[in-house]
């Protein structure tokens, strides 16, 4: 027993550590194009790992990923943009003043990102997991339009729809995968402990659950939680990196991309929210050709852009309709490994 | 005495589920809770679990009244149960399902188990051996590892005991432990859970409608009808009774 879980383990830092090599030789050999689709890849990982939790691990439908990578976003934007850059934005109103103060190094920013999107997650919590059912996905589904709102019409700290331009470019392979590679730690760490499997027990059976003594509000809201935290780092990283930030990019598209990868990975699988990652995101990039114009035979089609998302939205309705549990289903790297063995005896 | 029921009645919209029932369970006994379909033997247990809440009334437990008091409060304080369909989690292996009753007494903090401290391994290694303890003692920890949802209806509801008894209960409630079973699983089971009742100092009380399972097992029945006590006593005078039969079987009129 003791040495399979110190293999689990040697393997475990293996793979860490091939992921780190590969970090360093990207950053080093591979083009700007390149490494930026692998930053989106390293921040949508952080995002579907965490957004997995609540979805996919607790079973509570959720659809919150916008509204709180908007709020670590605009946190991050505000503390890492100076005050002569943030000077010269505000051309709509003048900003308020403790909008010109506000400073701090990129880890800081981050965290206090991260922070505050989880608390705001826990005051959500209270309302919406006093009750059953998909309320939700109703209620993280209108806080995602109302932080928009927010953003768009608090200019004196939001810079309205103009969005906050010259975030310093902290953000790079290191700091997004490295990030990364601790977010899946976390979830998985969580995922195999008691409270992973409360929130499992609460996935499966509320009822039996709380026949257990499960505390079913705080499984529920420690995922939430937990899910708020890492979609605040996870915007924060993204508008250090983009150096730009408009209201306009964390619409419901977002979420609805975020879904698509869980789904395709399997609910439940954070290996599997990796795979979607990597299919989704590179898929995008790969699939770009669909939203310019073609030539098909002799037929010149004009520009069709969001031609990919009709592409996505048919995966998912594909999935749905015949492989519900996606590619991983609710296992991870180390179940196949399991099976396999149990097959070869 | 280690539970008592105090003059509870249950209301649903109109409809009394349970009116002005009392009763009291001795340490160690094996209390059946009987009656027809409807008489409000489930709408008992749920109150006592802290389900529903009484209209009137209290449940006592241990000198200590349940009321207000949330379902898994109640489980922490001692008493467990089990469903009448067997309810064990789908996706999840049968050690995994018993683990989910040492849940409250892990005594590790969730930053504890995201850096894997010290105490986090000792503990998980704690619950995991009482966990395979349990299932040691029904004969159940060679099937540790499958998935709880891939084993017969028989053993199913083993595991779903053995996950009661590792919230560590003091009283148990067993909504018809020998429903869907055939007659020697059905005599297994009352064996394990009269060893059980010894060996881990368990009180029971139990929902059944197989009346020659409750004659063997139960020291006392209630026998409830439309949510009322019209017997309580041993079994075996149970079955002479004439409002019991009465209820079971209708009025017989000779006229």
């Amino acid at each position: 027993m003791n040495i399979a879980i110190k293999k689990d383990q040697w393997i475990n830092l293996a793979i860490i550590a091939v992921v780190l090599w590969f970090i360093w030789f990207a950053s080093s050999h591979f083009d700007e194009y390149t490494i930026r689709i692998l930053n989106n890849i390293a921040i949508f990982i952080i995002l579907a790992a965490s957004y997995n939790l609540i979805n996919g691990v607790t079973g509570q439908f959720s659809l919150e990923p916008n509204g709180f990578v908007a709020i670590g976003a605009y946190v991050t934007a505000l503390l890492l943009v100076t005050p002569e850059a943030k000077l010269y934005q505000y051309a709509i109103v003048d900003p308020y003043p403790f909008v010109m103060t506000l400073h701090a190094n990129f880890v800081t920013a981050l965290l206090l990102a991260g922070t505050f999107s989880a608390l705001l997650a826990l005051c959500l919590s209270f309302p919406v997991f006093r009750v059953r059912g998909d309320y939700l996905a109703i209620v993280t589904l209108g806080f995602g339009f109302i932080i928009k709102i927010l953003a768009i019409n608090n200019p004196e700290v939001t810079n309205g729809s103009l969005g906050l331009n010259d975030i310093p470019e902290f953000s790079n392979l290191y700091w997004t995968g490295g990030i990364a590679i601790i977010a899946v730690i976390v979830v998985l760490n969580i995922v195999n402990s008691k409270f992973g499997r409360a929130m499992k027990a609460v996935r499966d059976d509320e009822d039996a659950a709380t026949a257990m003594g499960v505390n079913t509000f705080k499984a529920k809201t420690l995922a939430f939680c937990t899910s708020a935290f890492f979609e605040g780092v996870g915007g924060g990283l993204l508008a250090a990196l983009l150096t730009s930030i408009s209201p306009d990019l964390f619409d419901f598209f977002f979420t609805f991309q975020l879904l698509i990868i869980i789904v395709l990975g399997g609910l439940g699988s954070t290996t599997g929210a990796i795979i979607g990652t990597v299919l989704v995101i590179g898929g995008s990039e790969w699939m770009r050709f669909l939203d310019e114009p073609m030539k098909f035979l002799s037929y010149e089609t004009t520009a069709m852009p969001g031609m990919r998302m009709v592409v996505f939205s048919l995966i998912l309705i594909f999935i749905m309709l015949f492989a519900r549990e996606g590619i991983m289903g609710k296992r991870e790297l180390k179940d196949l490994f399991k099976s396999k063995k149990k097959g070869d005896k | 005495m280690i539970l008592k029921v105090d003059n509870v009645t249950k209301n649903f919209g109109g409809v009394t589920a349970i009116k002005e029932t009392g009763f009291t369970v001795n340490p160690k006994e094996i209390y059946g809770l009987i009656g027809p379909n409807g008489a409000g033997k489930t709408t008992m247990f749920n109150i006592i679990t802290g389900n529903y809440a009484p209209t009137s009334g209290q449940v006592i437990f241990r000198n200590e009244s349940l009321s207000g008091l949330k379902p898994h409060q109640i489980v922490r304080k001692g008493i467990a149960r089990t469903f009448q369909n067997i309810r064990l989690f789908s996706s999840m292996s049968v050690l995994d399902n018993v683990l989910i009753g040492f849940d409250f007494q892990a005594r590790y903090s969730f930053l504890e188990s995201i850096v894997r401290f010290p105490r986090f391994i000792s503990e998980e290694k704690r619950i995991k051996n009482r966990s395979m303890e349990i299932l040691d003692y029904f004969g159940m920890s060679s099937f540790a590892h499958d998935k709880a949802t891939d084993l017969s209806y028989g053993q199913q509801r083993k595991v779903e005991i053995a996950r009661a008894l590792a919230t560590n209960p003091e009283l148990l409630l067993l909504d018809e432990p020998a429903a869907g079973m055939n007659p020697s699983e059905t005599e297994e089971l009352g064996e394990i859970i009269k060893k059980a009742r010894n060996d881990f100092d368990l009180t029971v009380l139990l929902i059944e409608h197989d009346m020659k399972f409750v004659n063997q097992m139960c020291d006392k029945v209630l026998v409830l009808d439309y949510g009322k006590t019209i017997f309580e006593g041993r079994p075996c005078d149970a079955i002479q009774d004439k409002e019991v039969i009465s209820a079971y079987l209708g009025d017989f009129h000779n006229d």
